[in-house]
């Protein structure tokens, strides 16, 4: 059976399901019913300097999809409001109680030396695992020049770093956000500083609604807003390519990375460590679902890797990264259309509108004995997958691959590309 | 107790009778409906409009609901069919838009149309403007006989079209069927009036009741002084047994009942048979059948000369009877009525069974059935209006006796149109609306020639 317990920078972890720096991990009483649930480690809610940061009523604004399901949602929520001495004598407190759980300290203090040196020394004395660096929120810490202020500058990040590793034996993760144009920049930077680990991402700017009556966004504090960090399900996609960014980059290829953005259900945790990440942080699902949910991310991924003979997370970590690739290299050559199976489809036309009215107008409709049936013209399909993107039969529609018979050629060596590569 | 003649009224007592009378199907909850619409595909050139009589835009009115616009949803709905709040709940819908939803295909299970649209409908926002304007006024004037679901949807249209419409109605109310003839656990209450006063709100319609074609009325008199002539007077006589013993006391025609039981303001005070005969297999037998339980009857069986396969009634109507202890009995064809100066006492079938050729042929074998009453539900009939002189020119008649449109609904007089039940067709409320839009559309086209 496969073995989900793992080690992240030296860091034994039963599982590699970690809650993340958030309102789940703000005092001894979540943890420890988090602990009881299964999960296998904990970032504690960011600690700054007192006194405790001070936060508004109304602080999550959602973002809604079908039937009330959470697409995603913000918050408006600084780091603790509680006394730091309380959460240092939590965190001794519970570490002691769950020696086999990981707890990380998230830090966040302004960006000069002192702050850092005396609170990195009373978080090494709690018996902690390690510290991760929040250089990621983007509401509220960032006017007080911390938060998303340090982390989209690549040299504070850097520097902070670096004092973290001077003043403190624990491993240092450092948090990045995404509201910056090159993910890479910033885990470069981390690198320089000396960092064991990245974790990413953090949540990103957003409005997530506006109330049409009284015209204020969500979420409204007496009929006002601001932007907040957006989480959950719809920041996924975002998240995977910037964990696979800094993992395929030479230069950021080598620094373990813990995965973080929306993952909800044993299948996200497996396509983030796939594509390099180590271990994955949880957030919105426990806030949506509670804790208990930690059961199905850890039998989902347990099977998956029993069904696939992987025996523990290594085994395939990473294993997508070299299937991801700048777009030049892609083969020009590969072709694959669409297939309707009639078995399945219900005739609902969906795919013929998608097709017919916004892309290449390969769907045909036949009438036959008074029904109507769609087919694929292969000629004019481009293999696009919008057919079966919008197709509410899960096997209605099937992708085929077509052997052109033509070689591998990327659009480095296309003869059609005027600035191809003589070969 | 096996007394004969054994008809009397509360059976039940008032609350039981409530009770029995309250919506068949309760309306949707803001939440049910968020859920049902969801289920919706936004299918392209879907099915449920090419089925709808009306063409209403089923999907784009359920997007609308499940975008928080209910209201926009329901004038939506009412723009192609202005009855579209009575069609919600009298509608087979399960013969209709839902047996075609592409929902059934993998899920057996279609979207629930009829009871989204009535959502939509209850959710139209009285405080805003009335959602159709009429047309400066032409100075034309239009009869139109008959105050159904075809006159009332044609006097709507022809009235935002600025024409002035009377409509001449034979009973004291208007909403032909929707008022006299709907089970009244489809449509409750006053529904079919206050539908009328909404379709009414448009202006330039005046009713004239009691005033009966042929009779108070001649065709020819409404030629003379108007401009074109929509007739749209339904069925108006009952099919025959025509076997001895019809002339029982106790022998019912179902929709006169039904009409007893939609007019009643105190449904304990109907007379109700204890054991009931339905004879026919359409959604009018099925009505009766569950009514007359509902009232208290005790033993209620319905009888078809034909096999189940034939009966008119949808698997929804028949399911329903079953769910009220109704009894079916198949293959037995009325062979006479037993009685005595009270009334009736027994009926008689002979078994029927089909031959080698698929030809339903009675044996001799005799059923016979102890009963209190005896409805005839086996259809209705189109009688043509009389006329002043027999010279005064009518309009001409189909094979079934109906009159003869062409696609226009207009009849071999010129300025005479017709639809409704009194043309061929599925004998459909939302059919006879359909007939009524396209037959406005025409005469509005004629009185600008």
């Amino acid at each position: 059976m496969a073995k989900l317990a793992c080690e992240f920078i030296g860091i034994k972890s039963i599982n590699p399901f970690w809650l993340a720096s958030a309102p789940p991990t703000d005092k001894a009483y979540n943890v420890v019913r988090a602990f009881e649930a299964g999960w296998g480690g904990v970032v504690w809610k960011t600690l700054g300097e007192d006194p405790g940061a001070i936060n508004v009523s109304s602080r999550y604004g959602v973002h809604y999809g079908q039937n009330r399901q959470v697409i995603g949602f913000n918050n408006i929520e600084l780091i603790t409001d509680r006394p730091l001495q309380t959460n240092l004598d939590e965190i001794t407190q519970v570490k002691k109680d769950w020696p086999d759980r990981v707890i990380i300290v998230s830090l966040m203090v302004p960006c000069e030396e002192e702050p850092w040196k005396l609170i990195l020394h009373r978080v090494e004395a709690t018996g902690a695992d390690g510290i991760e660096l929040n250089f990621g929120c983007p509401h509220g810490m960032p006017e007080r020049g911390m938060g998303a202020a340090v982390g989209q500058v690549p040299e504070y990040i850097e520097k902070v770093t670096r004092w973290c590793k001077q003043y403190s034996s624990l491993p240092v993760i450092v948090k990045l956000t995404p509201n910056i144009t090159d993910i890479r920049a910033p885990a470069e930077a981390a690198i320089r500083g000396g960092a064991d680990a990245v974790s990413l991402i953090n949540t990103i700017n957003s409005i997530t609604s506006v109330d049409l009556d009284t015209m204020s966004p969500e979420p409204s504090v007496g009929g006002k807003s601001t932007h907040g960090g957006y989480c959950g399900p719809a920041v996924k996609p975002i998240a995977l390519n910037m964990v696979s960014e800094i993992a395929r980059h030479p230069a950021s290829a080598n620094i373990p990375i813990s995965g973080i953005g929306g993952i909800s259900n044993w299948r996200d945790a497996a396509e983030f460590i796939s594509l390099g990440a180590m271990n994955v942080q949880v957030c919105t699902a426990a806030m949506l679902f509670g804790f208990k949910i930690i059961k199905e991310m850890c039998s989902g991924l347990s099977d998956w890797m029993d069904k696939k003979g992987y025996l523990n997370i290594n085994d395939f970590c990473g294993a997508a990264i070299k299937n991801t690739n700048d777009w030049k290299y892609l083969n020009m050559n590969y072709k694959r259309v669409a297939l309707i199976n009639q078995d399945h489809c219900i005739q609902c036309g969906r795919c013929y509108a998608a097709c017919e009215d916004t892309s290449h107008q390969s769907i045909a409709i036949t009438e036959k004995a008074g029904a109507r049936e769609y087919t694929i013209i292969e000629e004019e399909c481009v293999g696009c997958n919008l057919c079966q993107i919008t197709c509410p039969e899960p096997e209605a529609i099937s992708m085929i691959d077509i052997d052109t018979g033509k070689p591998h050629l990327n659009w480095t060596h296309d003869p059609r590309n005027p600035l191809r590569e003589k070969q | 107790m096996s007394v004969d003649h054994d008809i009397q009224s509360k059976r039940l007592d008032a609350i039981n009778i409530l009770d029995n009378f309250s919506d068949i199907h309760p309306a949707l909850t803001m939440k049910q409906a968020l859920v049902a619409s969801e289920r919706c595909l936004f299918c392209y050139d879907a099915p449920c409009i090419q089925a709808c009589p009306t063409q209403i835009d089923i999907p784009l009115f359920i997007k609308e609901i499940n975008t928080g616009n209910a209201h926009g949803a329901a004038k939506e709905i009412l723009s192609a069919n202005i009855l579209g709040g009575s069609c919600a709940k009298v509608c087979p819908t399960e013969t209709l838009c839902e047996q075609v939803c592409v929902r059934n295909l993998k899920e057996q299970a279609p979207v629930n149309i009829a009871l989204l649209q009535r959502y939509a409908i209850d959710h139209l926002d009285s405080s805003q403007a009335y959602p159709f304007t009429r047309d400066k006024n032409t100075g034309k004037h239009v009869a139109i006989v008959g105050a159904g679901p075809a006159g009332l949807a044609c006097a709507h249209r022809l009235a935002q079209k600025g024409h002035r419409v009377t409509l001449y109605e034979a009973e004291k109310k208007s909403g032909g069927l929707n008022e006299y003839g709907i089970a009244q656990y489809k449509l409750l209450d006053n529904y079919a009036q206050e539908e009328i006063n909404f379709v009414l709100k448009i202006g330039g319609i005046t009713i004239q009741y009691e005033t009966a074609l042929g009779s108070d009325i001649t065709l020819q008199e409404l030629r003379n002084t108007h401009d074109a002539v929509f007739i749209a007077i339904g069925l108006n006589a009952t099919n025959k047994l025509n076997i001895s013993g019809e002339q029982f006391n106790g022998v019912e025609d179902a929709i006169d009942y039904i009409s007893q039981l939609r007019q009643s303001t105190d449904m304990t005070d109907l007379p109700v048979g204890r054991r009931i005969i339905v004879i026919g297999a359409g959604m009018t037998a099925i009505d009766i059948a569950v009514q007359s339980k509902k009232l208290g009857a005790e033993d209620v069986s319905i009888v078809y000369r034909r096999n189940q396969e034939s009966m008119g009634a949808s698997d929804y109507e028949q399911e329903l009877a079953l769910k009220h202890e109704i009894h079916f009995i198949f293959n037995a064809q009325p062979y006479q009525i037993l009685g005595n100066n009270k009334g009736v006492t027994h009926m008689q079938f002979k078994q029927t069974q089909y031959d080698t050729m698929g030809k339903l042929v009675a044996t001799n074998d005799i059923i016979e059935l102890p009963c209190d009453i005896i409805f005839k539900a086996i259809g209705q009939q189109f009688n043509i209006f009389p006329l002043a002189n027999k010279d005064d020119p009518r309009p001409k008649l189909d094979k079934r006796g109906r009159i003869q449109v062409n696609s226009q609904f207009r009849t071999s007089l010129d300025d005479v149109y017709a639809g409704g039940d009194a043309i061929d067709g599925l004998d459909l409320v939302v059919e006879a609306v359909d007939h009524g839009n396209k037959a406005a559309a025409a005469i509005h086209q004629q009185l600008q020639d």
